[in-house]
């Protein structure tokens, strides 16, 4: 395939944007999906993509199209994930492009969350291409939103595609519009060998598929390859494309996206960001940008029913074959049994593991308060890497805490600089940078803790924002940090599983706040509940769960038993979705109280 | 022996707080519904499993009363033909006040009616009003005085508590009206928003606020209390009667006896094998068209063994407060009630007594009924 005839390109769309019904009509009008295949959101194959509206896993479709001009041209369409838990993947599936479909909703305009990816998309020298979606509505305003992007993006929009996903109206457009402002890719077929992977998933057939974009060389069936990250080799079983049913092609060349297997066990060896080369004639160097990504935030993930312990390690087990970012290892809890503490690249990832072990695996779930990584030196020199609050010796051994600081840059809009500065601010950070990049629209660089932004930062920058200010964030050092362990006790009993590590300043607040939130998600029980927060042996706040007074009812009539028995009974099997802690039953909400309570204004 | 319930799921209208079937008249079925239920009653007295003779009868609602004395003295009959009445047989039948006359009255007693349940509600006429109920104070008291001048004995009132912005001294003054008229029975159940009612939406707007569980459970108590004192026996959760005056039908579905439920929306109790509940669905219209062509209207909701017929034994036998005799327990079913449920006992160790053979709640307790009974599901 000639390099002049390729074009790799991703959207980038804010959720109901309509990212998902445009890429299935571009599958649609290039043939590549029959009307019998039609089903909505092809890309998203996961039912949990599907319905939070979120991908998860990138994707590569290859289409063709014949393009006006009579010439027929690959287009390799690489979905990727939209979150700023997983923004190096998106970073890594931004490379393999040099183009990206910039969809927005021609009524909303711009929103925030596609600004991260789009900056992403901008420093690697991507060509955005601006498509105008659901102009088929009345209250469309292509105009207003073409300066919009103009301005707050500051590309030119002026031959922006007017295009309505759901009528079908534009994809020609769209289509034309790809071939023509899409660079085609350029490198050296003759070179050795460099392929960047950008995903990779577990398939039960197929093994660990590889989705890779041939920077140079040329990869074909049964050569030896080197993960030059890695530093593992592999023989190439099986060289394709994704059109959109996997397709063995035998060979891939230099600008070419597709996928290759090998004789690779796990996805864990083939990190996203890696570089292929083969063993023969190497690369002298990898492809820039590749990190090891590990996780960033630990919770504890416990059955409410004892006896699933065997299932959920099965089903994490399962799970990590696929997501090499989640990690799990066994610990128990004197409250809650046993469980597993896990580690996330972010709140949503944690998330989405959780409800795809419910739903997918049938286990119910007690998830802990999310903690980040400190690292704890003893007063004998030993250093210590906490992820849970438990694991925090007492205060006389302690010499320092230090807790991981990122580096956050917020772009937002003019009029809520104020409001994310206090932000900041309260959540212990310290402004490294204020850049106007427009005239309204404004760079915020801080250096913030990270345990602040597991809590609620994003949630709150979303809202104080309207939704406008994206976050994009670096790991950057460890600092000592004055933190607490905050015990809460129920009934007077220290429960292990809802300990927290805070900063001390924030202690006395968040307990209190902790307390009273926990007081609204425990249901009343036939005693009185005490819920108190303690730091050290001192307790700083108290609440208490009146005793249940009244549950009956009052009449049966006409002699219909079953209906309330059942209800009844139905009741009662609710109640097993509670853990018993001591005598008292806790709802899993209790257990992630802290992710709501709000921080005082 | 069995029990017989019959439904009139007939109103002149809903009241707002109601959720059991029942339609407002003019209604183009309800001209020939006795001859359903005449029709129903034949097609039952060829079942086996139902055996007379009959000790109690029951025309519920609805509104029964909106069946004339010989559409009532007709129906008594049939029941007679088919099962056999018992000498001593109960005859309860639902009235409200404001629609009754003194001959339609003296016709029910003449028929066989012999217990004469009013629905009364509250003496509060802005309540009242606010409720949807369609008679007044006044109604009620004349009501209650027709029935004894037509020969009625075995008077019942409905009493509601838990109403909307009732205060405790609100309830005691409720409970003097009440005692004044000294029936020998009460019905008394706290206001309940049903979702599907326009009170459950009124409470889910927040236009009307019933009284919180502490005052619930301040005014249920209080009702203890104040009708025990005047020599009333609180025998069931919901009811309270002077002695001889508990009402049968209503312990016959506590104590897990046979009932045959007749129309619309009427559910049975069988007592073959485990037990069995049946009920005919709440609809005129397939009730209607199962009799045109001799179907039995009934469907059977849910069979027992031997596991969940004791559990259900004690939710209902513990709603009484001469509760479950072991002995009975024992001979029904072969155990008695600790081996059968012990992880229950020790869960309701403090709360559940055994006294002179019986397992029972105290009437305090009752307010948790629903939460403490499922220890034994």
């Amino acid at each position: 395939m000639k390099q002049s005839h390729i074009r790799n390109f991703s959207i980038i769309a804010h959720i109901d944007h309509g990212k998902s019904t445009l890429a299935d009509r571009l599958l649609e009008a290039t043939g590549t999906l029959s009307d019998r295949e039609r089903t909505d959101q092809f890309l998203d194959k996961m039912e949990l993509e599907r319905e939070r509206g979120i991908t998860i896993k990138a994707q590569a479709v290859r289409l063709l199209y014949t393009a006006q001009n009579g010439e027929e041209y690959v287009l390799n369409l690489i979905d990727t994930p939209g979150h700023v838990d997983f923004s190096y993947e998106v970073s890594r599936s931004l490379a393999a492009c040099e183009g990206a479909l910039l969809v927005v909703d021609a009524s909303q305009g711009v929103e925030a969350q596609t600004l991260a990816n789009v900056y992403l998309a901008i420093e690697q020298d991507l060509e955005v291409v601006p498509v105008l979606n659901k102009i088929d509505l009345p209250s469309a305003e292509p105009e207003r939103v073409r300066d919009e992007i103009e301005e707050i993006i500051g590309i030119d929009a002026s031959e922006a595609v007017l295009a309505s996903a759901k009528t079908g109206l534009g994809v020609q457009d769209t289509l034309e519009a790809i071939v023509e402002k899409v660079p085609q890719p350029t490198g050296d077929p003759e070179a050795p060998l460099k392929a960047l992977i950008f995903d990779s998933w577990y398939d039960s057939y197929q093994g660990v598929v590889v989705l890779i974009r041939l920077v140079d060389g040329v990869i074909r069936k049964g050569d030896r390859i080197r993960l030059m990250a890695s530093k593992s080799e592999h023989e190439v079983l099986k060289v394709g494309v994704f059109s959109p049913h996997l397709k063995d092609i035998g060979s891939l060349s230099a600008g070419e996206v597709g996928f290759i297997t090998a004789s690779i066990k796990v996805v864990k060896d083939a990190k996203v960001g890696d570089t292929i080369t083969h063993v023969k004639r190497p690369a002298e160097q990898q492809l820039p940008g590749f990190q090891e990504v590990k996780p960033v935030v630990f919770s504890g993930l416990y059955p409410v029913d004892s006896g699933d312990y065997d299932d959920l390690r099965d089903a994490m087990e399962k799970l990590s074959l696929n997501d090499s970012s989640f990690s799990f290892e066994p610990e128990n809890s004197a409250a809650l049994g046993f469980g597993f503490r896990c580690g996330f690249l972010g709140l949503l990832h944690m998330e989405i593991i959780q409800e795809r072990l419910e739903r997918e695996f049938g286990v119910e779930l007690i998830t802990t308060a999310p903690t980040v990584v400190y690292r704890v030196t003893s007063v004998k020199g030993e250093v210590l890497r906490v992820d849970s609050a438990n694991k925090l010796p007492d205060v006389q051994y302690i010499d320092k805490i230090e807790e991981p600081f990122i580096l956050a840059s917020v772009h937002v809009p003019n009029e809520f600089v104020g409001g994310v500065l206090s932000l900041c601010e309260e959540k212990r950070g310290r402004q490294r940078e204020i850049k106007y990049l427009t005239s309204s629209r404004v760079m915020l660089v801080y250096e913030l803790p990270l345990n602040e932004i597991v809590l609620d930062f994003y949630d709150r920058l979303k809202t104080l924002s309207r939704g406008y200010a994206s976050l994009d964030y670096e790991h950057l050092d460890y600092r000592p940090s004055s933190l607490v362990r905050l015990n809460i006790m129920i009934n007077g009993d220290p429960v292990d599983a809802l300990s927290l590590i805070v900063h001390r300043d924030k202690a006395q607040y968040r307990g209190r706040e902790l307390a009273a939130k926990m007081k609204e998600f425990i249901p009343r029980q036939q005693f009185e509940v005490a819920i108190q927060a303690a730091i050290g042996g001192k307790v700083i706040a108290r609440e208490t769960v009146k005793a249940l007074r009244k549950d009956v009812t009052a009449k049966c009539y006409g002699g219909d038993i079953t209906r309330k028995r059942k209800l009844l009974e139905k009741q009662k099997e609710g109640k097993k979705r509670m853990k018993q802690v001591g005598n008292v039953e806790l709802p899993q909400e209790a257990f992630l109280a802290i992710l709501k309570v709000k921080e005082s204004k | 022996m069995l029990s017989i319930y019959l439904h009139i799921p007939f109103c002149q209208s809903k009241c707002d707080y109601c959720d059991f079937f029942s339609v407002a008249v003019p209604h183009p079925r309800f001209a020939n519904y006795p001859a359903l239920l005449h029709q129903h009653l034949e097609l039952a007295a060829r079942q086996p499993e139902w055996q007379g003779p009959v000790h109690s009868v029951y025309f519920g609602g609805g509104t029964p009363s909106l069946l004339t004395a010989s559409d009532i003295a007709a129906l008594l009959n049939s029941i007679d033909n088919g099962f056999g009445l018992a000498t001593d047989v109960e005859i309860s039948l639902e009235a409200n006040p404001g629609t009754l006359s003194l001959a339609q009255l003296q016709g029910y007693r003449a028929a066989g009616v012999n217990r004469l349940s009013l629905g009364v509600q509250t003496f509060d006429n802005q309540l009242l009003q606010q409720l949807g109920r369609r008679h007044d104070a006044q109604d009620s008291r004349q009501a209650v005085m027709l029935a004894r001048q037509a020969g009625f004995a075995n008077l019942s009132l409905d009493l509601m508590f838990a109403l909307p912005g009732q205060t405790l001294p609100a309830l005691r003054e409720e409970i003097r009206n009440y005692l004044e008229l000294a029936p020998q029975h009460f019905s008394c159940y706290g206001l309940t928003a049903e979702p599907d009612t326009p009170l459950g939406a009124a409470v889910r707007n927040s236009h009307t606020t019933l009284p919180d569980e502490e005052l619930y459970a301040d005014a249920f108590l209080t009702l203890h209390d104040a009708l025990e004192s005047a020599g009333y026996r609180h025998y069931e959760i919901a009811n309270y009667a002077q002695a001889d005056f508990a009402c049968r039908h209503n312990l016959v579905y506590w104590q897990r006896q046979p009932y045959m439920g007749l129309g619309a929306g009427a559910h049975s109790f069988c007592d073959i094998d485990w037990g069995q509940r049946r009920a005919t669905a709440n609809d005129l219209d397939a009730y209607h068209a199962a009799l045109q062509t001799n179907t039995d209207p009934a469907e059977t909701l849910e069979t027992f063994n031997r596991q969940t017929a004791m559990a259900e034994a004690l939710y209902l036998g513990l709603r009484t407060r001469q509760g479950v005799s072991e002995e009975a327990f024992r001979t029904r079913f072969g155990t008695g009630v600790a081996s059968a449920f012990p992880s229950a006992l020790t869960e309701l160790a403090n709360r559940l007594e055994l006294q002179d053979g019986y397992w029972r709640f105290r009437p305090h307790d009752w307010l948790l009924f629903d939460r403490l009974i499922q220890a034994f599901f």
